[in-house]
C-alpha cells in the first residue's frame, strides 16, 4: 500500500482531535484554590489558619493523591488584613498570574465584595464562607459566587425573632460603624418590628473599638429589654466583657450578640456568657458526623472549628466534586453543576439557589453554664434547628440581578 | 435646661466619669512616653507592646505559672501582679536599652523610632503566634468586683474602674513629684540638658538613663495590668491604643510631664463627650485636636521649644 503522508497527517490530526474531546479540560494543568482570609487581625481566630487547614483537609478527603482529573490540586493562602483594597489586589494577582481557579473563605464583608467583583470580571469563582451581609446575594450578587454559611438574614431571624416572641420587645443596638454592622442592624431591626417589637435607640461605635463603656451606659439608660450587639470578633468580645463589668449581664436587660462564634465564647469563658442565645450555621457537637470531622480538625489544629472553617471545608470539597463531575474547571460549567444538586457532606445539607445563596438549616443554641460543660469546647445547649426555609431570604424578596428575566 | 442637649444631666455625668477613666489610662501611658522622650530623647514606639506585655505577664501569672511549675493551685493574684508585672516589664525594657538603644543615642531621633517600631512588631507578632488574636479573659479581683449604684443619680459605676482612676492618679502625681521636686528628678532633668557636665560631677549618667527608660516602660506595664480586667488581654491591645497616646503626648508637649498628665485626662473627657453626642467621631476627635494644636502651638500646650 502506498504510504500517503497527507493521509497520515489527517489521521494523526483527527486522532488528536478525537482524544481531545474525550480528555478533561483543566486550565493551566492545575486546579488551584486560594484561601483569602484574615491571618493576623481580628478575625484570624474565626477563620485564619484554621480555614487554610480546612481547605487542605477537603483536598485530602477528596483524593488521596491530591489530584482531580489527573491534574494536581494546590491550596495557597494570603492575608487580606480585612482591607478591601488588599483583597482586590490579591484576588487580581491570583487570577491573572497564579492561575487560581476559585477563592474561598473571604471573611469580612468588604473583602468579600471586593474579591467577588474581581472574580466576576475574570470569570473565576468565589465561595464566601466568612462574610455576612445580605447584599452578597442581593444588590452585589454575581453569577460566579456562592454565599456558603450564614448571612444577616439568618442571624436576625434566628436570634431576633425568637427573642421577640419570648416577650423581649424593646431593643437597643450598639452597631459597629461599617458595612456589616449597619447591615446587621438593619436586618435585625426589620425582624424585630415585623414581630411586634420596637427599636428604642441605637448608637454607632467606631470600628474597631476597644472601649464600649459609654455606649453600654447609653444602652443601659434606654431601659430596653435587649441590648443587641451588631458587631463581631474582638468588638463583640469587648462589648460583652464590659457589659458584665457594668452589671448589665445578669440584670433585667439581655445582652444579645447578633453574630458570635465558638472562638469568641472560648475566649470570654462560660462564666460571662452563660445563658446567651447564639445563632450559628454549624456546631461541632451537633451530631456524630460533625463530631467525627471536628475531632479530626482538632487533632491538627488544637481548637474546635468555627462555622466559617467548616464552611471552607464544605465549599472546597463541593467545588472539587463539581469539577470532577463536569470534567473541567471551566467556571460556568462548575457553577451550573454546583447550583444543580443537593450538597450533603455531613457538615451542611442543602441546595444552592440561583442568586448564589447556599440554603441550609441554621442552629439556634444557648451557652451552657460552667457546671454544665462536660468537656472543653462543650459550650452550647438547647440546640434548636431553624429550618432552611425559615432561615433563608425568600427568592422573591431578593433583588439579585440574576433573577430578573 | 439640659433637654436641648438630648441627654439628662445624670447620664452626662456618668459619661464624663467614663471619659475620666479612659483619660487616666491615657495619662499613665503618655506619662511613660513623655518621660522617655523628655528625658532621653527617644521616641518609644514599643510602648504599646510593653503595655500589652504588662497585661500578659499578669495573665500568665494568674493562669499559667502554677501549672508550669507543677502546682496547679498556685496563682499570682492581681495585687502581686500590679507590682511584679511592671518590674518584669521594666527589666525587659532596661535590657532593650542596654543592648540596642544605647547604640543609637548619637544618631538622629528617627533611628530610635525605627528600632522601637520594629521591636513592637516583633513582640506583637510573637504573642499573636503563641496566643492567637481573640485574647484571654482576666477576671476582676474579688475585692474590686461589683458596681456602685447611685440609683437617684442613675449612675452605675464598676468599682474596678474607680480603682483605676485612683491608682493612675496616684502614680502620675508621685512621678511628677519625684521629677519636679526631688534631687533625683533634678539630676534627671540636668542629664537631659547636659549629660557630659553632669557626668563630670560624678553622677553615673548611663545608669540613670537605663533606669529612666526602665521606669517609663514599667509605667506602660503598670497600665497594662490595670487594663487586663477591663479589656480583653490580646496581642493587639497596645497597637490600637498607642496611636492615640502619641497624639496625647504631642498635644501636651513632648517633654512635659505635667502636660502629659493633664492632657491625658482632658482628652479622655473630650473623647467621652464626643461619644455621647457624635459617637462616630470619637475615634478621630483627638487627632483633629492634635492637628489644631500643632498649627497654633507647635510645641504642644505645655511644651517648651527645643
Amino acid at each position: 500500500m502506498k504510504f500517503n503522508s497527507k493521509l497520515m497527517q489527517a489521521l494523526v490530526v483527527s486522532a488528536l482531535c478525537a482524544s481531545g474531546a474525550a480528555r478533561a479540560q483543566v486550565s493551566d494543568d492545575v486546579v488551584k484554590i486560594g484561601v483569602l482570609t484574615d491571618l493576623s487581625n481580628i478575625y484570624s481566630d474565626v477563620a485564619g489558619q484554621g480555614s487554610v487547614l480546612a481547605a487542605k483537609m477537603a483536598v485530602e478527603d477528596f483524593s488521596k493523591d491530591g489530584t482531580v482529573l489527573g491534574k494536581r490540586i494546590e491550596v495557597i493562602s494570603a492575608d487580606h488584613q480585612n482591607k478591601a483594597d488588599i483583597s482586590a489586589n490579591i484576588a487580581r494577582e491570583w487570577f491573572d498570574k497564579e492561575k487560581v481557579d476559585a477563592i474561598v473563605d473571604l471573611v469580612s464583608t468588604n473583602t468579600a465584595l471586593a474579591a467577588m467583583e474581581v472574580a466576576e470580571q475574570k470569570n473565576k469563582i468565589t465561595l464566601v464562607s466568612g462574610a455576612a451581609s445580605l447584599p452578597i446575594t442581593n444588590e452585589k450578587c454575581t453569577a460566579v459566587n456562592v454565599h456558603w454559611v450564614y448571612d444577616t438574614y439568618a442571624l436576625s431571624v434566628g436570634t431576633a425573632q425568637s427573642l421577640v416572641k419570648q416577650g423581649k420587645k424593646s431593643w437597643f443596638f450598639i452597631t459597629a460603624d461599617y458595612a456589616f454592622g449597619a447591615a446587621l442592624e438593619r436586618d435585625a431591626s426589620a425582624v424585630v418590628v415585623a414581630n411586634g417589637g420596637t427599636v428604642v435607640g441605637s448608637v454607632k461605635a467606631p470600628f474597631p473599638n476597644s472601649d464600649f463603656s459609654s455606649f453600654l451606659l447609653k444602652a443601659q439608660a434606654s431601659k430596653a429589654d435587649v441590648i443587641a450587639l451588631a458587631n463581631a470578633g474582638a468588638d463583640t468580645i469587648n462589648s460583652i466583657k464590659q457589659a458584665a463589668e457594668f452589671g448589665i449581664i445578669g440584670s433585667k436587660q439581655s445582652v444579645v450578640p447578633l453574630l458570635v462564634f465558638l472562638s469568641d465564647i472560648h475566649s470570654l469563658g462560660l462564666k460571662t456568657t452563660q445563658g446567651m442565645y447564639v445563632t450559628e450555621g454549624f456546631y461541632w457537637n451537633f451530631n456524630d458526623k460533625t463530631r467525627a470531622w471536628s475531632k479530626r480538625f482538632f487533632e491538627r489544629f488544637k481548637r474546635m472549628p468555627t462555622m466559617v472553617q467548616a464552611g471552607v471545608y464544605s465549599s472546597t470539597l463541593a467545588y472539587l466534586k463539581a469539577v470532577q463531575a463536569v470534567k473541567t474547571d471551566d467556571t460556568q460549567k462548575v457553577m451550573a453543576r454546583l447550583k444543580s444538586e443537593t450538597i450533603d457532606d455531613g457538615l451542611f445539607k442543602g441546595r444552592i439557589l440561583p442568586n448564589g445563596k447556599f440554603k441550609h438549616d441554621m442552629l439556634q443554641m444557648q451557652v451552657k453554664s460552667p457546671d454544665e460543660a462536660q468537656s472543653p469546647w462543650d459550650y452550647y445547649k438547647n440546640v434548636t434547628v431553624i429550618p432552611a426555609d425559615v432561615a433563608t431570604q425568600p427568592l422573591e424578596k431578593s433583588v439579585c440581578k440574576l433573577l430578573k428575566k | 435646661m439640659f433637654e436641648w442637649l438630648g441627654i439628662t444631666p445624670q447620664a452626662l455625668l456618668a459619661q464624663l466619669l467614663v471619659g475620666l477613666i479612659n483619660g487616666s489610662f491615657y495619662a499613665v501611658l503618655s506619662l511613660g512616653l513623655a518621660i522617655i522622650f523628655g528625658l532621653l530623647n527617644i521616641i518609644n514606639f514599643t510602648h504599646g507592646s510593653q503595655y500589652m506585655l504588662g497585661a500578659f505577664v499578669a495573665w500568665l501569672g494568674l493562669t499559667r505559672l502554677g501549672p508550669w511549675l507543677g502546682h496547679d493551685d498556685w496563682a499570682v493574684n492581681y495585687w502581686v501582679a500590679l507590682v511584679l508585672s511592671p518590674l518584669l516589664v521594666g527589666a525587659f525594657g532596661m535590657l532593650i536599652e542596654r543592648t540596642m538603644l544605647k547604640r543609637l543615642y548619637h544618631l538622629d531621633h528617627l533611628y530610635g523610632l525605627l528600632l522601637t517600631f520594629g521591636l513592637a512588631l516583633v513582640i506583637e507578632g510573637m504573642f499573636r503566634q503563641w496566643f492567637g488574636i481573640s485574647g484571654e479573659s482576666y477576671d476582676v479581683p474579688e475585692s474590686l468586683s461589683g458596681a456602685i449604684r447611685l440609683e437617684d443619680l442613675g449612675i452605675i459605676l464598676p468599682k474596678y474602674r474607680i480603682w483605676v482612676v485612683v491608682a493612675s492618679t496616684a502614680v502620675c502625681f508621685a512621678t511628677w513629684w519625684v521629677v519636679e521636686r526631688t534631687r533625683l528628678g533634678a539630676y534627671l532633668r540636668a542629664g537631659t540638658e547636659n549629660p557630659k557636665l553632669l557626668q563630670a560631677f560624678g553622677v553615673n549618667v548611663p545608669l540613670m538613663i537605663t533606669l529612666t527608660y526602665g521606669y517609663g516602660v514599667a509605667l506602660a506595664g503598670f497600665a497594662g495590668v490595670l487594663a487586663a480586667p477591663v479589656f480583653q488581654v490580646n496581642p493587639i491591645m497596645g497597637s490600637n491604643l498607642i496611636i492615640v497616646v502619641f497624639a496625647v503626648v504631642v498635644i501636651g508637649g513632648m517633654g512635659s510631664i505635667l502636660g502629659a498628665i493633664v492632657t491625658g485626662l482632658g482628652l479622655g473627657l473630650i473623647e467621652g463627650l464626643t461619644k455621647v453626642f457624635y459617637a462616630q467621631g470619637s475615634a478621630v476627635v483627638i487627632f483633629v485636636i492634635m492637628a489644631v494644636v500643632l498649627l497654633l502651638r507647635p510645641a504642644g500646650l505645655f511644651g517648651r521649644e527645643r
